[in-house]
This record gives C-alpha cells, sequence and structure tokens, in this order.
C-alpha cells in the first residue's frame, strides 16, 4: 500500500498580513508558516491506513520553496517515510494547473494507490488541486472526504463523502483513487521525540518543478483588503469590558432585541 | 454562448443554480452572448420545463441512464461531449459541494482550470475581472484568465440573487450523450440521526468558535445563553472536537438559521459558516482579530477578548 500526501505551507492562520508592494500576494518576508490544516488531516489518515494494513508507505510531497521543508520534517516526524520536495521560488504566482501538472510529474512514477489531499488550501483557496491531479493521471477522485473505511480496502476503498445541510454519502472507489480530505476527520497526532530523531534519517528527495505554461489559467492581478460592505459599530473602543456594556444597552434600547 | 449548470437531484432543483443563471445573464448582458442552461439527467427530465421558463437561448438535457444519479466521472464525460458540440465562451456554475466535486475535473479535460467561488466581476473595457476570498476571507484577490476559452467560473452563495433571474420562455433540446462506466459508485445519501435541536426556530443564538479555546470555557457561553434565554450553536471546529454535538453546527455543512439576534464569540466567519447564519436580524460579533471577516457582517462588535466581553455581559444582562 503505498499512499502519497499532499501538503502545503501556508501563511499562519493567525498572521497580521501585509499586501506585498507589487500588490499581487502578502508580503511573507515576516510571515510565521504552518502546514495547511486539512493537509494536517490528510497526513493523519493516511498514516492510519498504513498503520491499518500493517504495511505500506507513506510519501509525503510538498510544491514550494526551500523554507516549505520544515512542513516536510514535521510530516516526517509524525510518521511518514519519505518524502518529495517539488522546488520552486514563486509558488504563489503558478495557478493550480500549473502546480498539479508539476507535482503529478513528480510522483507519477511512484504509482501510488492512493493519493490524499487537502480539500482546500487556507492561503490561496483554489479548491481543485488534488481533482486537477486526479485528472490529469487518469483516476478516480472523491472531494470532502470525512471518513475513510479502511477495512474496505481491497482494490477499491468505501468513502463517506459530506454533502450540503448535513447530509452524507458513501461512495466505492475503485483504486488507484485520489481523496480529499476534510478537516476534522480525526484527532491528529502529535510528533514523539522517536519520531523526531527518526525522521532526520528519512529521505527527501528534490525535484526541480516542471513547471508548464497553461492554457488559460488564473492570474492574480491584484490583492487588497475586502471592500466593507456593512456599518458595523464597533464598541467600547478596544476595551472589552466597557464594549460589553455599551453593547447590552445598544441591544437593548437600539436594536430592541433583548 | 454561455453554458451554465442546472444542478438537481432526481429532477429537483438545486435553487444555487438560479443564482448561476443570474450571474451567466449577467455576464452574457455584458459580453453580448447568450446562455444556455445545460441538466445532465438519467432520464426524462421533469425540470427542464421549469428552466424553460428563464431568458435563456435553449435547456440541453444531456440524458444517459448513468447520469441517474451522480458521479464526477459520469457528470464530466456528459458536460465534456456537450462543450464540444456547443463550444461556449464561458461556463458557469455555483460553487455547490457538487461543483467543487467536478467542475475541476472538466476543465482539466480542456487543458483549464475552474476560477472558483467568485464573489463579483467586473467589466474592464472587455476583459472579465473575477473577484475571490483568499486567506480564509482575509484578502480579496481580482484575477483575470489567460489564454484561450472556454472559462470556467463559479460563483460563491449570494454573490448573485436566484430571483433576479430573467423570465422569458426557452426550448428543450435533449442531447444522448455518451458516458463511460463511472469507476465510483455511490450508495444512498442520508443525514446523520435526526436533529434534537431546532435551531431554526431560535430567536436567540449564541455561537462559539474556536476562540473559546477549551471545553471547560464553554461553561462562559452557556451562561450567557442562559442568562439571554437563547440556544448554543457552533462553528464547525467546535463539533469536530465533540465539544458540542453536530446537530448545534452553523453553517454549510450544519444548519442554517435566521434568529433576530446572533452573537459569534471568537468566530472569525470563514465562508462556509456565514451562509449558514447571514440573514440572522441583528448580529454582534466579540472576536480578538479587528481583522476578522466576521466584523464585514456584524452590526455590533467588540474588538477584544471575549473572557472579558461575556461575564460583564452576563452581569448587565441580569441587572435587567
Ligand atoms: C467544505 C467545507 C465545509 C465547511 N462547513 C462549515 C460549517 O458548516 N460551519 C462552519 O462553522 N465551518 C465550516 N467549515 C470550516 C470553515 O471554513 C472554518 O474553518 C471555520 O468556520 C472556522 O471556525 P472558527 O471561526 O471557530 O475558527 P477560526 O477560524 O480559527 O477563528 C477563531 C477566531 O477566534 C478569535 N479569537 C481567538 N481567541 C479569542 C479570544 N480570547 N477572544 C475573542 N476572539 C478570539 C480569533 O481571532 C479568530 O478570528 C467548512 C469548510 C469547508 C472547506
Ligand atoms: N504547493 C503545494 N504543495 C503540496 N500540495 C499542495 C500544494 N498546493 C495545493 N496542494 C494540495 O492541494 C490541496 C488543495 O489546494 P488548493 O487547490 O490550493 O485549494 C491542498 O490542501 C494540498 O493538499
Amino acid at each position: 500500500m503505498k499512499i502519497v500526501v499532499l501538503m502545503k505551507q501556508v501563511a499562519n492562520k493567525d498572521a497580521v498580513l501585509r499586501i506585498r508592494s507589487d500588490e499581487r500576494w502578502i508580503d511573507e518576508s515576516d510571515v510565521s508558516q504552518q502546514t495547511n490544516e486539512s493537509d494536517g488531516y490528510a497526513l493523519e489518515e493516511a498514516l492510519r491506513t498504513k498503520e491499518a494494513k500493517g504495511e505500506g508507505e507513506v510519501i509525503v510531497c510538498t510544491l514550494g520553496k526551500q523554507s516549505a521543508k520544515s512542513v516536510i520534517k514535521d510530516a516526517l516526524a509524525r510518521g511518514a517515510d519519505r518524502a518529495i520536495h517539488v522546488l520552486v521560488e514563486d509558488e504563489n504566482s503558478l495557478s493550480p494547473f500549473q502546480i498539479a501538472e508539476a507535482i503529478g510529474s513528480a510522483i507519477k512514477e511512484e504509482n501510488p494507490d492512493l493519493i490524499f489531499t487537502g480539500l482546500q488550501s487556507d492561503d490561496a483557496s483554489y479548491g481543485q488541486t488534488g481533482v486537477v491531479l486526479a485528472e490529469l493521471l487518469d483516476i478516480p477522485h472523491a472531494t470532502i472526504v470525512i471518513e475513510v473505511d479502511r477495512e474496505s480496502i481491497n482494490g477499491s476503498v468505501r468513502v463517506k463523502r459530506e454533502l450540503e445541510s448535513g447530509w452524507y454519502q458513501w461512495f466505492n472507489y475503485k483504486m488507484p483513487s485520489l481523496l480529499t480530505i476534510q478537516s476534522g476527520i480525526s484527532q491528529i497526532r502529535y510528533a514523539s521525540l522517536k519520531g523526531i530523531m527518526a525522521a532526520k534519517r528519512k529521505e527527501i528527495r528534490e525535484v526541480e518543478a516542471a513547471i508548464g505554461d497553461v492554457d488559460s489559467g488564473q492570474v492574480i492581478e491584484k490583492v487588497y483588503m475586502p471592500l466593507k460592505t456593512k456599518e458595523t459599530q464597533i464598541l467600547g473602543g478596544g476595551d472589552a469590558k466597557a464594549g460589553a456594556l455599551e453593547l447590552v444597552e445598544k441591544l437593548r434600547n437600539e436594536a430592541r432585541v433583548l | 454562448m454561455i453554458l451554465v449548470f442546472i444542478e438537481h437531484k432526481d429532477c429537483v432543483l438545486n435553487k444555487a443554480s438560479l443564482e448561476a443563471i443570474a450571474a451567466a445573464q449577467d455576464i452574457a448582458g455584458q459580453i453580448g452572448s447568450t446562455v444556455g442552461a445545460v441538466i445532465p439527467c438519467g432520464g426524462d427530465c421533469v425540470l427542464a420545463a421549469e428552466i424553460a421558463n428563464y431568458d435563456l437561448e435553449k435547456v440541453i438535457v444531456a440524458t444517459n441512464e448513468r447520469l441517474s444519479t451522480y458521479t464526477p466521472d459520469g457528470y464530466t464525460d456528459a458536460w465534456a461531449e456537450i462543450i464540444r458540440k456547443e463550444n461556449p465562451s464561458h461556463i458557469v456554475m455555483a460553487h455547490t459541494y457538487q461543483v467543487r466535486d467536478f467542475c475541476p475535473k472538466l476543465a482539466a479535460r480542456f487543458g483549464k482550470e475552474m476560477v472558483g467561488d467568485c464573489i463579483r466581476y467586473v467589466n474592464n473595457g472587455g476583459e472579465l475581472v473575477f473577484t475571490r476570498r483568499i486567506f480564509l476571507g482575509k484578502l480579496d484577490a481580482d484575477v483575470k484568465i489567460k489564454g484561450e476559452g472556454p472559462y470556467f467560473v463559479t460563483f460563491q452563495s449570494g454573490a448573485f440573487r436566484g430571483d433576479s433571474a430573467a423570465a422569458g420562455t426557452a426550448s428543450v433540446e435533449t442531447v444522448e450523450v455518451e458516458v463511460a462506466e463511472p469507476r465510483m459508485s455511490p450508495e444512498e445519501p442520508f443525514q446523520e440521526a435526526k436533529a434534537s435541536v431546532d435551531l431554526t426556530k431560535s430567536e436567540i443564538i449564541v455561537a462559539v468558535g474556536r476562540g473559546i479555546k477549551s471545553e471547560e470555557n464553554l461553561a462562559v457561553a452557556k451562561e450567557l445563553a442562559d442568562a439571554l434565554g437563547a440556544d448554543l450553536a457552533a462553528s464547525r471546529p467546535i463539533c469536530d472536537s465533540e465539544w458540542l454535538p453536530i446537530d448545534r453546527q452553523i453553517g454549510s455543512s450544519g444548519q442554517t438559521v435566521a434568529p433576530k439576534l446572533y452573537i459569534a464569540l471568537g468566530i472569525s466567519g470563514a465562508i462556509q459558516h456565514i451562509v449558514g447564519m447571514k440573514n440572522s436580524g441583528t448580529i454582534v460579533a466579540i472576536n480578538k482579530d479587528s481583522e476578522a471577516p466576521i466584523f464585514d457582517l456584524a452590526d455590533y462588535g467588540i474588538v477584544g477578548d471575549l473572557f472579558e466581553a461575556v461575564p460583564t455581559m452576563i452581569e448587565e444582562i441580569k441587572k435587567g
């Protein structure tokens, strides 16, 4: 059982975002980075699947700059077996098709049984890199996977997909297949000290990205703070307690909802 | 022509598709084009007549019995054949979970990608510029599409109003399409155990997000809810952690509510949460981060620590 997991490095959730001077992305120079949230769950799901099978290999693949190694090292410490780092300097200027294509050519010869990705990146939020990759590799895919029936794996895999408004649906997929994993599917393990030590000896293969010219890719022209659409009354001027007093007064006498 | 996707289950329309029709009509007006609607369906499509009441060039029913239930493989094959036949300039869809599932695959089959989850667009002297939300709603990005069409564009729920889709009369055309055997087989959709609380009837909702930090801290939110006679609800991560049951989750995969008062404690305001509560009467947000997107929606906001604000609120409310 060979499983490839796609993991991306993104700006920290709580980071203060400043826009780069060319206005095409954020200024990443002093922003702390983390693993994309759903990708952490994708890795966890891959590790559990390998463990349930009692054999196999989990290979992490990250496309990004040299500093994205921290995502890879963390994944290796949690239990991934080895990694492929597709090196590009300015990943944010690439379209999702280009990213999928570059990742596809880097992992193709691995012929994995399963590919797990996150369902969406928290920065660019294209929500499609995995799906495009599946089409390029000519394998079936399922998005928004919330449960993998590991018992079922036997040339095919049964997965539970989330639909809208509290509905779900099980699908049976021929393997190899690609699954995009929803956050919260399971509890993510921490890296153990032993894991961190072991990670130092694990292989990280670097490959130069093969970036193709995409025929109709999207290009970000300008990034900016969203235009405010609503007049929000900010209460308390930074003092939460004063704000709370004002709020109760407003809810009673202005909005009249209490 | 611009083609728009009509989503349905057993010929029952997904209303989001009306927003897509409105979007496609709007774009067609800008670029001097017409709109055709595409309905993949397993047989005689009773929905076609309903869609023919919109101002459309035509309604195309793509039929094959393999399309009687949704699969990404089946829908991609059907759509690909229609696109080759009609040669549209744009394909417009509502950014639903089903569209997320097959639209990128369809676009990739044409060597292209989806410009997904757009919140608006402008016509910049003949060139369309689309706006997408990025960084979990904290920033907007204006994007252009390079190269030749067809262009695949999806719009976020609420970007266009479904009731603004222009009425008219369209002809219905049925096309038998070829669909290879899908590599996935679906079982019946189902809901988890019936919801034990019906938040759609709540007058006041106190909703907690990840800012609450721990399960024990829920007590303070509960106390506020009790003081207000409110129901307690949550964002997804709180339910994922099982601090509250899933029937308390508000958002695209949970409940959609519209109480007269909605108080969001430590919720950032991701679109998937907002779609579930944006029609609430008065919206209050308490959040440490002044740039949290929830503030774009709130009538009243407190920028600060919820653990300072909430106890004071409780005290003040109890004073009556
Ligand atoms: C397909 C899909 C479906 C989804 N469905 C849903 C859904 O149905 N419902 C849903 O809610 N989400 C859903 N999500 C997840 C959604 O995208 C967000 O990840 C989620 O809503 C974030 O929850 P949050 O606001 O509680 O957490 P975060 O985004 O982590 O925000 C926490 C907030 O708390 C603030 N905070 C921290 N400490 C304090 C403090 N002491 N005082 C005040 N504020 C504080 C922070 O500033 C931050 O803004 C879905 C996502 C996807 C991709
Ligand atoms: N640069 C990247 N490196 C590795 N994986 C990626 C990269 N970009 C996207 N992915 C994967 O594709 C998923 C969807 O990303 P996106 O299409 O940008 O929303 C992510 O959750 C990752 O699993």
